[in-house]
């Protein structure tokens, strides 16, 4: 009898365990350590080791000390304008990224997925090769090429466009910036785009065309509305990564781009403002969470 | 989809009106993919108002050349004439022709009601009246019902509809039709065979339709075309088709047969006389079309349905005779074959229509037969 109970139970168990794992992974990296950072934005400043006063030290001061829990941090960030405008520039930078991105990566996915078969792979190969060297060590380079003695500068002056005393004025802008970020989040603009427009039924396009309408209308009516899912999914998994991008403006951007990013690490290392960077982290997670809603919604349509 | 057109009476016959000129000429037409040649100088006219069928096994040439007339292939070598004009160079969206695919290749983001008004739009129609040939159309296919509804919301029969509804909302001159009821249950393909030749007949349409399926073929076409590697193996009615194949490639292809090779032992007249090589049995058939010599190789095939079976032995010195053991028999309700297994081991079909109610037939395994035929009942194929 107890012998048939625990077989019974067993695979219910192992059932659970499996579907558990992930619920336990992000609730151990994901949000547990949001809690902490929540906890964290609450509390005051002090310089002290660790740099602010913890709010919960024991059941004793509970109330004490949730009593001491304040928006003060969340009021201060309305009160200045660097972290208003620190968010709208970085939401407006990835705007023009995620756009630009659609708009270099959508031919070059629409060429590998009309390229022969037996080519296919090795395009998806090429888009994917970069990765295969650190992303610091690429953004590096950049500076390499933008810098006015840099690569960029040579090649235009040894094709006379440039003349020997003039320099390409780039490194430092807003304009590397937005290379930098077009050339490091390509492909995961383009792969997506290229899974939408591999699949696609190629008859489609010859019941177009047997219906009177002539390629670059065809493109329009038929291709572009059914890779939609594609173009939504590109410019999500690009979208919401730039918005918190730090490493390439500090590299490339300098002192002249503004994004929230480089505000939340500057209130963190150089400020030691933990509970304030807290608050910033925790305002740029709601602003994310609303296109990824949108964007899940979307999925759930197609 | 039935239409008040009322029985087909008709002698249709414009291949053999020499005054009339096709509307759809092949000529001397090529194409090669690489070193496989899909289609081999062929040749072939298409009248207009005409349900001409494409017949052969997958990889014969015919949906290339279906193609090659919607303007998705362009022949490597020859022409192809629409009403006395080359269509060389003219792409797809510039011909009068509409396709029906195989896969339907219904646009998934559309409507049914859009999908159908596509090819309208490209024309530049103005909205009222794409709206009344849309609504015609749905009509015609009896799926107004549907009109919002999107591709994936249908069923496989009602996908065939609108595939079939967007394709001659156009007014095409010729409907291209791309193993068109592939996709279909028997039951389904049957009434909707039906219902595309009453189609025809109303719309006035000229029909190409591409199929393996040799009924299909039979039933809705007036003349069919057998194809085998890139070449056309025989033109015609689907009885002459049936009853005078020109080759044996094209009376195995189509329908069940009995294929016999024999030795010409004597010709006179249009009576031939054969021996059979396998058994000791002499064959005579009234089928010399003029090029059978004697001691030439031949073979004689003949439809199961035209063999007589029989328990009882035919008087002596009757030719035409092949006796053996039942060893298997097919029963099919309307018709039942008998498969019958000579001394030499030779099967040979033979069917008879179950005209009475009896369960238990006369006929029944390891039964001792007799095989007769008239001597017009079969033919004698040389090539």
């Amino acid at each position: 009898m107890v012998q048939r109970t625990l077989s019974s139970v067993r695979p219910f168990l192992a059932k659970w365990a499996l579907v558990a794992v992930p619920y336990l992974w992000s609730l151990l990296f994901f949000l547990a350590p949001f809690f902490i950072i929540f906890k964290i934005s609450l509390s005051q400043t002090a310089i002290a080791q660790p740099p602010y006063t913890p709010v919960f030290d024991g059941m004793a001061t509970l109330w004490d000390k949730l009593s001491q829990l304040s928006l003060d941090n969340y009021a201060f960030l309305g009160s200045d304008p660097l972290y208003y405008s620190a968010y709208l520039s970085s939401l407006s930078i990835a705007a023009v990224s995620t756009l630009l991105l659609l708009v270099i990566g959508y031919p070059i996915a629409y060429g590998m997925a009309r390229a022969p078969k037996s080519v296919r792979n090795a395009l998806v190969m090429a888009v994917i090769l970069p990765f295969w060297t650190s992303f610091l060590i690429r953004v590096y380079a950049w500076i390499g090429i933008l810098k006015p003695e840099g690569l960029l500068t040579l090649l235009l002056q040894a094709l006379h466009i440039y003349g020997p005393d003039q320099q390409v004025h780039l490194y430092n802008t807003a304009w590397a910036v937005y290379i930098g970020i077009v050339y490091s989040y390509l492909p995961f603009m383009v792969l997506p785009l290229y899974a939408a427009l591999e699949k696609m039924d190629h008859t489609l396009l010859e019941a177009a065309a047997d219906l009177g309408c002539p390629p670059l209308r065809s493109f329009w009516k038929i291709t572009f509305p059914l890779s939609l899912p594609g173009v939504v999914a590109g410019s999500f998994l690009c979208f919401i990564p730039i918005v918190g991008e730090f490493v390439i403006p500090d590299i490339l951007g300098g002192t002249s781009t503004l994004m929230i990013g480089k505000t939340l690490w500057a209130e963190f290392f150089n400020n030691r403002d933990w509970p304030v960077s807290s608050a910033v982290a925790v305002v740029l997670l709601i602003i994310l969470v609303v296109p990824i809603v949108i964007f899940q919604n979307q999925q759930k349509k197609a | 989809m039935t239409m008040a057109v009322g029985p087909i009476k008709r002698k249709f016959a414009p291949w053999e009106d020499s005054t009339l000129k096709p509307l759809i000429r092949f000529e001397n037409v090529t194409k090669r993919f690489g070193d496989f040649t899909a289609v081999d100088n062929l040749s072939l006219d298409i009248y207009e108002r005409e349900f001409f069928a494409l017949l052969g096994p997958s990889g014969c040439g015919k949906t290339t050349l279906m193609r090659m007339l919607a303007g998705f292939e362009q022949p490597t070598e020859g022409r192809i004439l629409l009403d006395g004009k080359d269509l060389a160079g003219i792409p797809p969206y510039k011909r009068p022709v509409n396709m029906m695919f195989q896969s339907y290749a219904l646009f998934p983001h559309m409507t049914v009601e859009a999908n159908i008004a596509f090819g309208l739009r490209q024309d530049g129609l103005d909205s009222s009246a794409i709206n009344t040939r849309v609504s015609e159309m749905l009509s015609l296919v009896k799926l107004e019902k549907y009109a919002k509804r999107k591709p994936h919301q249908l069923s496989g029969g009602q996908k065939q509809r609108v595939a079939l509804a967007r394709s001659v909302a156009k007014r095409p001159k010729v409907l291209l039709l791309d193993e068109p009821l592939g996709a279909l249950d028997k039951k389904l393909r049957e009434e909707t065979q039906f219902e595309l030749m009453d189609l025809q007949v109303e719309l006035g349409m000229t029909f190409l339709i591409v199929t393996h399926d040799q009924e299909e073929a039979m039933t809705v076409s007036d003349r069919i075309a057998v194809m085998d590697h890139g070449v056309i193996a025989q033109i015609g009615t689907a009885s002459e088709i049936y009853e005078q194949p020109a080759s044996r490639y094209v009376a195995d292809f189509v329908g069940e047969i009995n294929l016999i090779d024999c030795k010409v032992k004597a010709v006179n007249g249009r009576q031939l006389t054969l021996a059979s090589t396998a058994e000791a049995v002499e064959i005579v058939a009234d089928s010399n079309d003029g090029d059978v010599r004697v001691g030439s190789d031949a073979c004689f095939a003949i439809r199961p349905e035209k063999v007589r079976i029989s328990l009882e032995p035919p008087p002596p010195g009757a030719s035409n005779v092949l006796c053996g053991e039942v060893w298997d028999i097919g029963y099919l309700g309307d018709i039942s074959i008998f498969r019958v297994r000579l001394e030499n081991g030779t099967i040979v079909k033979a069917t008879m229509a179950n005209l009475t109610r009896i369960v238990e037939r006369p006929i029944t395994w390891e039964d001792k037969v007799f095989l007769t035929w008239p001597h017009e009942a079969g033919v004698v194929l040389t090539k």
